[in-house]
């Protein structure tokens, strides 16, 4: 199974990979989400969804089902929280 | 004279842009800390050294000049449209000295559009406390522009900013990037046919929607040729020349922006911690709304009752003093009173405007947003819906704006149908005058019912939004992708001075803009209840004379005398000690007896006055609607309130206030004034518990608002969503009030 930002742990990091960007808004772009960069899951919502990161310094909230698209190479010594 | 500069403020949401443009101009405005928030025009004169002027334009807060949405479209078109007169001379890019790198991204676009710019880092305050250090001379360097580091906060930094501004034509015009890179032959291909336009300046025109750019439909059509590129391509060189923009950035950051890591972090990911957390977040959601409905019902008081009190002298005052006419009677029963009726509500709104001022300000507000987004989703709304929800208890109007924020459609327009059954504060005062006559005192846990009551119409009306969300998300058929993006800003203790000035704002628009329809409403009424064609009108006073002389009193002149004497005989009795110097029995006696016919005299003026409303203009009115309205438990006078309250809801007190005014002689306010109302049929209070929550209802539901039908209108670009609006709220309200009042009566 694909890593993706989905699956990160609370405080968990990883670098983002590649990925299909029909299903990605532009917007998430700019802000820096973009191959290559840092992202770390800050917190997740009570419900499970959205939920709540930290990439390239920006501070923003997606959906679940948009964090599935976000392909992720884990950064190993993050620590699980 | 000097010419004007033309100057535009362009930034990413959450820089603080707002801030640095009431610096520049002195007119202060609001500062927002949800997205988008910056909707309307903004422009302002500043004076540069020199005697230089500057023309300055707030421009809608965008992360790029990719736009998503109309608000961004309004930037874009700006730099792209030459021809505008307020084509900017120079453009200053706001930036948050923490989000540098993502404010870059921007920059380095409008760079590229050959537009001579200035860097902006804004909140430099915070610069030492998260352990930032900035080369400047190298950012200016390898930037191509010069950098002003200000701080809106401190006051720090203006003044240089200002300089460069003056100095605009040192400027220098070259772009940051040459994008062509990203698909050479195409760029080639471009240029080729618009050899006189910047290659970015076409590839923006290409990739926007067409719809969002009507000055440069000429250019589009021509372009449009080139875009023979499919729409997933040229999102795949859009993402190539962004990743291009950060490779740039990046290199430049890497040499002049430095942070220490280990200051950086703490604070906010603590109360990140709190305030969003599985329980404590929703329970200090609900702790805050809690706390805004307490403040509004009872801090509010106190001011209100001095307000109160000021107009009950006033008009007192005004009958005294200025010679008895018709002028007179215009001053102290129409004008007087009808400004009086929303003046009194001041502190309440503005209690509102200052907790909505508080929590955009603080960063709060996108928190709540975020939790809220999955609880909402169900219900075809977005966490999004929550702002234009929570501000729809100021307004309806602003909040159909902040819709703006929400990318998908069909949940932008379930959020615009259901957000006017939210409590506005234009229904606060009716909400807030019925509750005090029908509600009984007493306390549930610490808290009133009374403002019990309010927090439940409150509640009632968010649900009444939710419920018909749900309804309107089986119904609408519409297809449309959600991009549910939501920055969390960095919280920050609001700004005194912008809260203030949003408060005072805010209140003042509303207390004017209300104020004029209010006003020319009660004049109109005063008019059409004092004045009548009928026989019976103009000789009320010998029919209401003769009357009583042959019959007597009616029954509620008799109570209305027995009770202000028993009052008067218990004035005597308590201020007169049994050793005081004998008040003889028949002083007490003559006193009495004069002023039993002085209320006599009272009662009869009274039962005259209301003759002549009921055989007035209005009195035939409203007893053309009575038929309507009885089934509610309202009598006719309520029902031109309410019927004139259609315009604008607060317009309902104002003409209770005009009415009874009319039909009473007394100096009592407006609330003892409806509270001795009697209903002719039942014979009780009038404003009783079944006729108050049928009113209070039918004002929770009921669409009585035709500025928040144009706004919506104006948004969904169509009058069949603002029509049903009208129409299925109203007929809702009515319903659920006739059902509340044959249940409760």
């Amino acid at each position: 199974m694909e890593i993706t930002v989905a699956h990160l742990k609370r405080g968990q990091r990883g670098i983002i990979k590649e990925f299909s960007n029909n299903f990605i808004p532009i917007k998430l772009l700019e802000l820096g989400c973009l191959p290559g960069n840092e992202v770390e899951l800050v917190q997740v919502a009570p419900l499970n969804d959205p939920i709540y990161i930290n990439v390239n310094g920006s501070h923003i909230a997606i959906r679940r089902e948009i964090a599935l698209k976000i392909a992720l190479e884990l950064i190993d010594e993050s620590p699980v929280v | 004279m000097s010419k004007q500069i033309n100057v535009a403020l362009i930034g990413n949401p959450n820089t603080g842009k707002t801030s640095v443009f009431n610096q520049l101009t002195g007119l202060n405005q609001k500062v927002g800390n949800y997205p988008g928030i910056t909707v309307e025009k903004k422009e302002g004169v500043c004076k540069l050294p020199r005697g230089v002027k500057a023309h300055v334009l707030d421009l809608p807060g965008t992360y790029s000049l990719n736009t998503t949405s109309l608000d961004e479209s309004v930037a874009v078109e700006l730099l792209l449209n030459k021809n505008d007169k307020d084509h900017p001379d120079v453009a200053l890019v706001i930036t948050d000295v923490e989000n540098l790198k993502r404010n870059l991204l921007l920059f380095t676009q409008i760079k590229d559009l050959l537009i001579p710019t200035i860097l902006v880092i804004n909140m430099a305050d915070r610069m030492s406390r998260k352990g930032i250090s900035i080369d400047i001379p190298l950012l200016e360097e390898k930037l191509q522009s010069k950098v002003a580091l200000v701080s809106t906060r401190k006051r720090t930094g203006i003044d240089r900013l200002k300089e460069l501004i003056a100095e605009y034509k040192n400027l220098s015009k070259k772009p940051n990037i040459d994008i062509s890179v990203i698909a050479p032959d195409y760029f080639e291909k471009i240029k080729n046919t618009f050899p006189k336009e910047e290659s970015y300046k076409l590839w923006l025109v290409i990739t926007q929607d067409v719809n969002f750019m009507p000055v440069e439909k000429k250019l589009i059509q021509d372009a449009s040729a080139f875009s023979t590129k499919s729409k997933s391509e040229l999102k795949r060189l859009q993402q190539k020349e962004t990743i291009l923009r950060y490779q740039f950035i990046n290199d430049i950051l890497k040499q002049a922006y430095k942070v220490d890591i280990n200051a950086a972090k703490g604070f906010r990911a603590n109360l990140d911690k709190i305030l969003t957390h599985k329980i404590f977040g929703y329970l200090i959601f609900l702790l805050i709304l809690l706390t805004i409905f307490q403040a509004i019902y009872e801090w509010s008081v106190y001011p209100m009752d001095m307000i109160d009190t000021f107009f009950a002298s006033a008009t007192e005052w005004v009958k005294d003093t200025l010679p008895a006419g018709a002028f007179t009677d215009l001053i102290a029963e129409g004008i007087l009173s009808g400004i009086g009726g929303i003046v009194i509500f001041i502190p309440q709104i503005a209690f509102l405007f200052l907790f909505i001022s508080l929590l955009e300000e603080s960063g709060y507000m996108s928190r709540v947003v975020f939790l809220m987004d999955r609880v909402m989703r169900p219900f075809g709304l977005s966490g999004k819906s929550i702002v234009p929800l929570i501000s729809g208890t100021a307004c309806a109007i602003p909040a159909v704006m902040a819709t703006r924020t929400i990318e998908n459609w069909k949940e932008r327009l379930i959020t615009i149908l259901v957000t006017p059954f939210t409590t506005c504060s234009a229904r606060l005062p009716v909400y807030l005058i019925i509750i005090a006559l029908v509600i009984p005192e007493g306390t549930f846990l610490g808290l009133s019912y009374k403002a019990l009551t309010l927090m439940l119409l409150y509640l009632i009306g968010f649900g009444a939004a939710i419920v018909s969300a749900v309804i309107l998300n089986k119904i609408l058929k519409i297809k449309s992708r959600s991009f549910f993006v939501v920055e969390m800003p960095s919280y920050k203790l609001p700004l005194l001075k912008n809260v203030v000035y949003t408060v005072l704002e805010k209140t003042k628009s509303f207390v004017f803009g209300a104020g004029k329809i209010i006003l020319a409403i009660s004049i109109i009424l005063w008019f059409l209840g004092s004045n009548g064609f009928s026989d019976d009108f103009k000789n009320a006073e010998e029919i209401i004379t003769q009357r009583v002389t042959e019959n007597g009193f009616s029954a509620n002149s008799e109570t209305y005398i027995e009770n202000k004497l028993l009052e008067y005989t218990q004035g005597i009795n308590t201020t007169d000690s049994p050793s005081a110097n004998n008040p003889s029995g028949t002083a007490i006696q003559d006193s009495l007896s004069l002023k039993t016919t002085e209320l006599r005299g009272r009662a009869l003026n009274q039962e005259i006055a209301s003759y002549k409303l009921e055989h007035s203009y209005m009195g035939y009115m409203g007893k053309g609607i009575e038929p309507i309205v009885r089934p509610l438990g309202y009598d006719w006078k309520i029902g031109i309130a309410v019927l004139t309250s259609f315009a604008a809801r607060e317009v309902f007190v104002g003409t209770l206030a005009t009415i009874y005014s009319v039909g009473n002689d007394e100096e009592e306010t407006i609330k003892y004034r409806m509270a001795a109302e009697v209903n002719p049929i039942t014979k009780k209070p009038l404003f009783n518990l079944a006729s108050g929550i049928s009113l209070l209802l039918f004002y929770a539901f009921a669409m009585q608002c035709v500025s928040t039908l144009a706004v919506v209108k104006r948004e969904t670009n169509s009058w069949k969503w603002p029509l049903g609006q009208l129409v299925f709220m109203s007929l809702f309200a009515y319903i659920v009030a006739l059902i509340a009042y044959q249940l409760l009566k």
